[in-house]
């Protein structure tokens, strides 16, 4: 199962009691966050809306289509906008 | 509020405005004339957006009145250019890429051919420091001094 | 299909762009330069005060001067609830900043916005503004961050409880958010550390200062239609910004794109754009409005200043072993400042096993801050390039060295936990070691500095259009804001994938109605994902055409391949036949199935991010404290250049606006929480006589994610040279600069104080 790494301390650990790393099985983006949500109400909704994912070290926003492996690593950090 | 009769000549024609007294030159240009390739950045004379040519000398605009053009020959952005041939100051800021956004380039034009018609082979200081009254926040104005310099080159006759 | 390894004809050349003699003569438009019909004049009354609740606005008599057609304040516009929305650097709050371009209850910053009016000239409507009678009731006001994180500070909003801290906050408080970043054991991290270095930093609020001013033309029509001509970073934007905060359908919205005068991320939100409908709505004539200098240092951007310090632990061999930050940014007004990315890159270029980052999203009385260039990176890495320079000297090491000893490479693990993908920083290090620059002799009394940036770069989503013209030119539309060339980088692309000539190929910035939905321009991301949509949408002409070819020749389709911008039989089974070229197929184009066109969007993943290195060369007045940019060189990984003058040109303006930052550019306070400095005399932004030239080094690793390798550009620029500046003081003096800007005074200052 791809494993999913919260990188920033900010809101998100509440949502996850302090839990900063767990499997989910998934095989989408869009599969991940609805898992999330299902384990950890209210984090679907925030990765959604407010941050990115780095699937395997590459960074993707808002991509429900991106592919996980059953070993991927998934890591939530906040979305990243640009000037 | 009655309004001045203004008669001067703009980019080489005889013009006529009417203007209220308190008005800007550059407010004149864009607002009563339609000219408006002369640019408002901060209307207090600090950024050259604005810079035409009065009787041949460098002026803000928008530090000017419109009633003050009475009798002068005044020269914006729009009368660079002969017709369909670009100037070379013109032609040298598109080859050297030395605009980005584009929004400082008619003053930073305009600026520089008063230079060029006051110091045909300025010096790289003599011309930043000669626009330093123009700002340009995308360039660095690396790719301006090199479009001025090349541009005076040419019209010394000595490159092409 | 990928060009990496392509022989290129048009990509990597330097023609002129496609509207540049628009430029040079004046013709281009920009906001501020159009006008309607009837048009009314809009202008805005600000806060004379940073803080203050509003008791009454009394409108009657500025309504009842003779040519005021419409006086609106925040009762005019619907009270929005909270909601996030992604704006240029972070989620914003769509109830923030409905109240932040009409103050609702509260002012919280000089200059916010809060009646407007519109009038028959801008004198009448100057006149009406005056006559508007506004009751405060003024409060205590706090400006500085680490005064407003202060137990007994002016608290701004009393709903504001500190998010990321467990368990929540009962007490409100000015600090809107906590962010952690975590890699390792750093208190192991420091024990196994020989060389400790630790300093403090802090910055100042510096302004985007785009030249032109905001402005805007809007209509509101009697049957609810709307349009709008205004100047932004994304059309798109504006039209869902303006839609949500008067509650209006997208599409009864049009969006004109005017030529941009500059936005560096101050372009990426609105303004004035509801308050122009709103003042058109209730006047029923189209209304102007156009910001004043004073308006935008007041009421606009800035990005955020910041408090910072850094703690950095390493052997004596070089390793760092230990890295730790602690970041405090100002985000104006409202929550929001660049914390996230703050935090995020600050360490990004180095390979370190402990990291502890903590971030605060501080409010207090001052604008709300807007994205500027790599919003929060070059906050975050003046202060770690600082750190860096001092452990290197501490450890008697070549600050290039240690850099490169410690540098990140592909597969190398932040500590925010991303790896790094197809990163061209190795390359860019030894581009430097191997420049003429670093290699110079370095003139007496002059001191050299060196410091190294990174940024994510985005992509996201962009569409566009190729059409074949009858006579064989080409037509491209993208939903992308042209803030720099990219019509002529776009042109070129397409030129490439067609195989003819960039001048028979025209680019446009197409209106909200004309195209597909298009992300703003930032984040670097237009010639990543827009021309990534591009190139798709070239590709799938060439696929028609080669159909077309097939049917005039009535061979198989796959018996045909374009090359050169000809279509051409696939070898000598497919038969002889001439080549047919663009042109030649376009007249035909209504015979063999209509006309020949493709549109794609896309939601482009993959930016590959960017890392630069500048050197630069101080020489410092003593007597003035003056610091002058002696020589300058700036290397970058580009990905691919598209076209290369404007890369350089992102470049040399990037760091330029850096050196503004580094040494001259800030906000500056009274006592009343007014800005004193809100005009160019004053807030002293570079002007050419500051500078040297500008050399930019680029080098290309190419980004696999793009059709051509490119990767963005414009926002990696402004993150060395601050830190790049202060290390070049300190060859030059002695003397640590850990405050920007490091201005005449503050220079003097610090070489008084040392004796």
């Amino acid at each position: 199962m791809p494993k999913v790494v919260l990188a920033s301390g900010s809101a998100s650990l509440a949502l996850t009691g302090g839990v900063t790393e767990f499997e989910v099985e998934a095989t989408n983006f869009r599969r991940l966050i609805l898992e999330l949500e299902k384990c950890f109400p209210g984090l679907g909704t925030q990765v959604e809306e407010s941050m990115a994912v780095a699937i395997d070290g590459e960074i993707y926003q808002d991509a429900y289509g991106a592919v996980l492996r059953p070993g991927s690593e998934i890591v939530l950090i906040p979305k990243i906008g640009g000037g | 509020m009655s309004k001045s009769h203004v008669t001067t000549t703009i980019n080489g024609e005889a013009a006529e405005f009417l203007c209220e007294t308190q008005q800007t030159m550059l407010d004149v240009l864009r607002d009563v004339v339609g000219l408006t390739g002369s640019k408002e950045g901060c209307a207090s004379g600090d950024c050259g957006a604005c810079s035409i040519l009065v009787d041949g000398t460098l002026v803000c605009s928008c530090l000017m009145l419109g009633v003050e053009a009475e009798g002068k020959s005044i020269t914006t952005i729009e009368g660079i250019a002969q017709g369909d041939q670009l100037h070379p100051i013109q032609q040298k800021f598109l080859e050297h890429a030395a605009l980005q956004c584009g929004f400082c380039t008619p003053g930073l034009i305009v600026a520089t051919k008063a230079l060029l018609d006051e110091n045909p082979n300025p010096t790289e200081i003599e011309a930043r420091y000669w626009l330093a009254g123009n700002l340009c926040r995308c360039t660095g104005y690396d790719k301006v001094i090199r479009a001025v310099m090349d541009a005076a080159a040419v019209m010394r006759g000595e490159t092409v | 299909m990928n060009y990496i390894n392509s022989d290129l004809k048009v990509v990597g050349t330097r023609p002129v762009r496609p509207d540049g003699v628009d430029k040079v003569t004046g013709r281009a438009v920009f906001s501020a330069d159009t006008r309607a019909s009837g048009m009314l004049w809009g202008k805005i009354l600000r806060s004379p005060h940073a803080h203050a609740r509003i008791v009454s606005i009394d409108t009657s008599k500025a309504e009842a001067l003779k040519g005021v057609y419409a006086v609106i304040t925040s009762a005019d516009f619907p009270n929005i609830a909270s909601e996030e929305a992604f704006v240029g650097e972070g989620p914003m709050n769509f109830r923030d900043l409905s109240c932040n371009i009409m103050a609702r209850g509260k002012v919280l910053y000089e200059g916010h916005a809060l009646a407007a009016v519109a009038a028959v000239t801008p004198a009448v409507a100057e006149q009406a503004l005056a006559l508007i009678a506004v009751q405060y009731d003024v409060l205590p006001h706090v400006i500085d961050v680490d005064d407003a994180m202060k137990d007994g500070a002016p608290v701004l909003h009393d709903d504001m409880f500190t998010a990321g801290v467990n368990p929540k906050p009962t007490k409100a408080s000015n600090i809107a958010k906590v962010v952690t970043f975590k890699k390792g054991d750093i208190d192991a991290g420091f024990a196994e550390a020989e060389v400790i270095f630790e300093d403090s930093y802090t910055t100042k609020p510096v302004h985007q200062a785009y030249i032109e001013p905001h402005a805007c033309l809007a209509n509101y029509n009697a049957d609810g239609q709307v349009t709008i001509h205004a100047s932004s970073q994304g059309h798109f934007m504006v039209r869902a910004y303006t839609a949500k905060l008067l509650g209006l359908d997208m599409a009864n919205i049009r969006v004109n794109p005017a030529e941009i005068g500059g936005g560096f991320g101050g372009k990426t939100l609105i303004y004035l754009e509801p308050v122009a409908v709103a003042l058109s709505r209730k006047a029923g004539k189209p209304v102007k409005m156009q910001m004043s200098r004073e308006d935008v240092f007041r009421g606009s951007g800035p990005t955020s200043g910041a408090s910072v310090t850094v703690k950095l632990g390493a052997k004596k061999d070089g390793t760092i072993v230990a890295a730790q930050q602690v970041l405090k940014f100002q985000a104006g007004a409202f929550a929001g400042s660049p914390i996230g990315p703050g935090c995020m890159c600050g360490f990004a270029m180095y390979d370190i096993p402990n990291v502890d980052v903590l971030g605060y999203d501080v409010v207090s009385n001052r604008p709300k801050v807007a994205a500027y260039r790599a919003p929060g990176a070059p906050i975050s890495s003046f202060a770690v390039e600082c750190a860096v320079d001092d452990l290197a000297r501490k450890l008697g090491m070549d600050p290039l060295v240690l850099r490169e000893k410690n540098a990140v490479v592909n597969g190398s693990k932040t500590h925010y936990g991303v790896s790094h993908t197809n990163i061209g920083f190795t390359q860019v290090l030894a581009a430097t070691r191997a420049h003429p620059h670093w290699k110079a002799p370095l003139a007496e009394g002059h001191g050299r500095g060196l410091a190294v940036g990174f940024w994510f770069n985005i992509g996201g989503e962009s569409s566009a259009t190729v059409h074949i013209n009858e006579d064989g030119t080409v037509m491209v539309a993208t939903g992308s804001p042209d803030i720099g060339g990219s019509r002529a980088s776009m042109g070129m692309m397409t030129a490439e994938v067609l195989g003819v000539p960039v001048s028979k190929v025209r680019t446009i910035v197409a209106d909200t109605a004309s195209i597909g939905f298009t992300f703003l321009t930032g984040g670097s991301r237009v010639t990543f994902a827009t021309g990534m949509a591009v190139t798709q949408a070239a590709e799938k002409v060439v696929e028609q055409l080669k159909a077309r070819a097939a049917q005039t020749w009535d061979i198989p389709v796959d018996a045909v391949e374009w090359q050169d911008g000809k279509a051409v039989p696939a070898g000598t089974n497919a038969g002889a036949f001439e080549p047919l070229d663009l042109a030649a197929i376009a007249a035909k184009q209504g015979r063999t199935g209509g006309p020949i066109n493709a549109e794609v969007s896309v939601n482009a993943q993959g930016a590959g991010a960017g890392f630069g290195a500048h050197i630069c060369d101080v020489a410092v007045d003593k007597e003035t404290g003056k610091v002058e940019i002696v020589r300058y060189t700036a290397i970058q990984d580009v990905g691919k250049a598209i076209h290369p003058s404007y890369v350089e040109g992102q470049i040399q303006g990037g760091a330029v606006q850096g050196i503004g930052w580094a040494l001259s550019e800030e906000y500056i306070y009274n006592d009343k929480g007014q800005m004193d400095n809100p005009g160019f005399l004053d807030y002293r932004c570079p002007v050419a006589s500051d500078l040297p030239m500008i050399e930019a080094v680029l080098v290309e690793v190419p980004n696999p994610r793009h059709p051509f390798g490119a990767r963005g550009v414009g926002e990696v620029p402004i993150v060395p040279p601050m830190a790049a500046i202060s290390n070049a003081i300190k060859g030059a003096i002695g003397l640590r600069m850990p405050d920007l800007p490091m201005s005449p005074p503050k220079v003097r200052a610090a070489i008084d104080a040392a004796g």
